[in-house]
């Protein structure tokens, strides 16, 4: 008999785990289709997925290495307007696709190069930023009370400053480079994602399968990290898309002012600020590192305001 | 009603305040190095470095120190700039003007374009009108202040010179151009120092007001000229966050019952769409309005350097690099103060906007 009757709570614990692999599953499928059918997230995702492919295979896309002068190698001047051999360059030139820089380098082999950084950027700064304000948003909610008060409101007084000038000034007393710029925009986002997860900690406290889980004894650490954060992830995986659009943007804006990257590291903010001077007489030289800062900003952004329209549950008519 | 909010709202204010002056102290205590050798130079001998800390109370214990830090901001006295060897409040009634007229004018082309945009988007909802403006909307909200800037420099300063449409690519105004303050031309007689005369000087440096307050039509005409280009490179973020807002915010009203109701008692469209729409519609505009101060003021620094203005943006820049911690001390607070209470105007509108919040 207890052979092939299960006993009455195995049953129930089956039913339940079938019904959240149904309801995962299907929350992921829905969003998928819901991101496929964007024009713009499928935009997004397209050139996200081409800068990657761009990134890890630099060193054999890119006609030079970035960081060689080509003095006495090619017959090329500094600041040379591009050359391409389909566009009427002459071949007995050498090809240079986005032209040569101030210091007679390949722009285009820098550019591409560039790409590892900035995506480098993006995920790096992000990821630090979530780590932290997950911790300090969760902690928040789920505590209350004194440790509550004190984490938002040291994040209130770091949202109180521009992001750019509180970057700005941590980079000032660190001092300029580029893992210091780094760690002044990771620090600066962290509000927003301590924000984000403590309002959804906050919501998901209260429910039932958190009171079942402290019933049953779980411990705190099992509570919040195991039954609390994956059910906040949602935003979390919006916001995040989000911020690695603007850490880039960031980032290269501190590279600009020269306080990020230094020379002759090929990164797209400094190749910009290196040569914004002779944006009258070189133009190419400002023009393409600010397209693909860009390019690449705008592919996170597209990506981000999908996912948050493919995870609104308001939306849920949209793909039925 | 709507005292006892603005009052409640200045009350919650003051402990961001306090919290903003804690991290800026805090900053230019962390600054690697010796206070006194970085303002007196690396020869400076112990005993005039032992005065010079006593005389600048940093031989007392930090709380007591961050209580004279207080007391001197709240005297208005940020310490001097050694780099300019001037007070650091004289540099701020010098600068900051060009920064908050830069912050003003991106602000109202943001809005005079973005709104209008956004509602029409809504109203022709899937048109070829509403798909090119998301397009640029989304490009816009992507955009590098500093390349967009440099490139409109490129466009309008050398592709359209000697066309009507050339812009100047650097300065507030052209060389030789009449900028005598209001006060002068009023025959005001302003007192040796203090505020009475650091406001009047900050005004007449706010060169529209002072075009207008004075009746000097060439110098608003070329100050406009002057400020379009780095409006409009500041205002780009601002304004396509600003279009997509009233978009989604117009879509999600137009769909509402007392839309379709007024509509259907015979209220004429444009009414419908300012009166009973808009003005609904109004309250994710304004908070959008106010997250994208902190982009324009962060901005308005790399705006500054491309444009050559010297405003707040130029001279923190330049302090960075010469360690001239004063200024980066001083600057900061003052802009950070002036964040607080643009966001503090943004949460009484919205207040004003909608009675059920200030009834909350």
């Amino acid at each position: 008999m207890s052979d092939t009757t299960p006993s009455a709570p195995s049953q129930i614990a089956a039913l339940d785990a079938e019904a959240l692999s149904l309801e995962s599953v299907s929350l992921w499928r829905i969003t998928w289709k819901r991101l496929f059918r964007r024009k713009s997230s499928l935009v997004g995702m397209g050139i996200i997925l081409l800068l990657v492919f761009i990134a890890i295979m630099a060193p054999w896309l890119a006609p030079y290495d970035p960081l060689q002068v080509l003095i006495g190698i090619e017959d090329v001047k500094m600041r040379q307007a591009p050359c391409i051999h389909l566009l009427g360059c002459p071949p007995d030139q050498p090809q240079h696709l986005m032209g040569i820089d101030g210091n007679v380098r390949d722009q285009f082999s820098r550019l591409l190069y560039g790409t590892r950084l900035s995506l480098m950027v993006g995920f790096s700064t992000v990821t630090f930023a979530i780590v932290i304000g997950t911790v300090l948003g969760a902690l928040g909610g789920y505590f209350g009370g004194w440790l509550d008060n004190a984490i938002m409101r040291v994040m209130d007084v770091l949202l109180a400053f521009p992001s750019l000038l509180l970057a700005i000034a941590i980079v000032t007393v660190l001092g300029p480079g580029l893992i210091n710029a780094l760690l002044a925009i990771g620090i600066v986002s962290i509000p927003a994602y301590a924000r984000v997860v403590r309002a959804s900690v906050l919501s998901i406290r209260e429910m039932d399968y958190v009171s079942a889980s402290r019933a049953l004894g779980g411990s705190t650490a099992h509570i919040l990290f195991g039954r609390i954060l994956p059910n906040a992830l949602t935003p979390l995986i919006v916001q995040g898309t989000l911020g690695i659009a603007t850490a880039i943007l960031d980032a290269a804006a501190l590279s600009f002012l020269g306080l990020g990257a230094q020379p002759p590291t090929p990164e797209w903010g400094s190749m910009l600020g290196a040569e914004r001077n002779q944006v009258f007489t070189a133009p190419h030289l400002v023009f393409f590192p600010g397209f693909a800062i860009m390019l690449t900003v705008l592919a996170f952004n597209l990506l981000g305001d999908g996912l948050r329209d493919a995870l609104d549950p308001r939306l849920a008519h949209v793909s039925k | 009603m709507m005292l006892q909010y603005i009052l409640r709202r200045l009350l919650a204010s003051i402990p961001v305040l306090i919290g903003i002056l804690l991290v800026t102290f805090a900053l230019a205590r962390m600054i690697p190095g010796d206070p006194c050798r970085a303002l007196l130079g690396e020869k400076a001998t112990k005993e005039t470095c032992d005065r010079f800390l006593r005389e600048k109370g940093l031989d007392r214990p930090i709380p007591e120190q961050f209580a004279i830090y207080l007391r001197d901001v709240a005297r208005g006295d940020f310490g001097n700039s050694i780099r300019f060897s001037q007070p650091v409040t004289r540099l701020l009634v010098e600068r900051l003007p060009t920064t908050v007229e830069l912050s003003f004018a991106a602000l109202f082309v943001s809005i005079l374009v973005g709104v209008p945009l956004g509602i029409i988007s809504a109203i022709r909802h899937n048109s070829w009108i509403d798909v090119l403006t998301m397009v640029w909307a989304n490009i816009g909200v992507s955009m590098p202040v500093f390349w967009l800037g440099l490139m409109l420099a490129y466009v309008f300063s050398l592709l359209l010179k000697d066309t009507p449409f050339w812009l100047p690519p650097s300065g507030r105004v052209s060389a030789g151009m009449d900028t005598t303050p209001f006060y002068t031309v009023w025959n005001l007689t302003l007192p040796e120092s203090g505020l009475g005369r650091a406001l009047p000087e900050f005004l007449s440096r706010l060169n529209i007001l002072n075009a207008l307050l004075t009746g000097n039509g060439a110098l608003l005409r070329d100050s406009l000229r002057h400020l379009t280009l780095p409006a409009l490179a500041l205002g780009t973020i601002p304004m396509a966050l600003i279009a997509r807002m009233t978009r989604s915010s117009m879509l999600e009203v137009l769909g509402q019952d007392y839309i379709r109701t007024a509509r259907a008692k015979g209220v004429r469209y444009r009414e419908v769409i300012l009166r009973h729409a808009f003005r609904n519609a109004l309250l994710p505009i304004v908070t959008v309005l106010g997250l994208s101060l902190g982009t324009l003021l962060g901005g308005a620094v790399l705006t500054e350097t491309i444009f050559g203005l010297s405003g707040v943006g130029r001279i923190l820049y330049d302090a960075i690099t010469a360690r001239d911690y004063a200024v980066v001390q001083g600057f900061t607070v003052v802009i950070a103060i002036f964040f607080v209470v643009l966001n503090l105007i943004v949460d009484i509108s919205y207040a004003y906007i909608d009675p059920r919040i200030r009834l909350n």
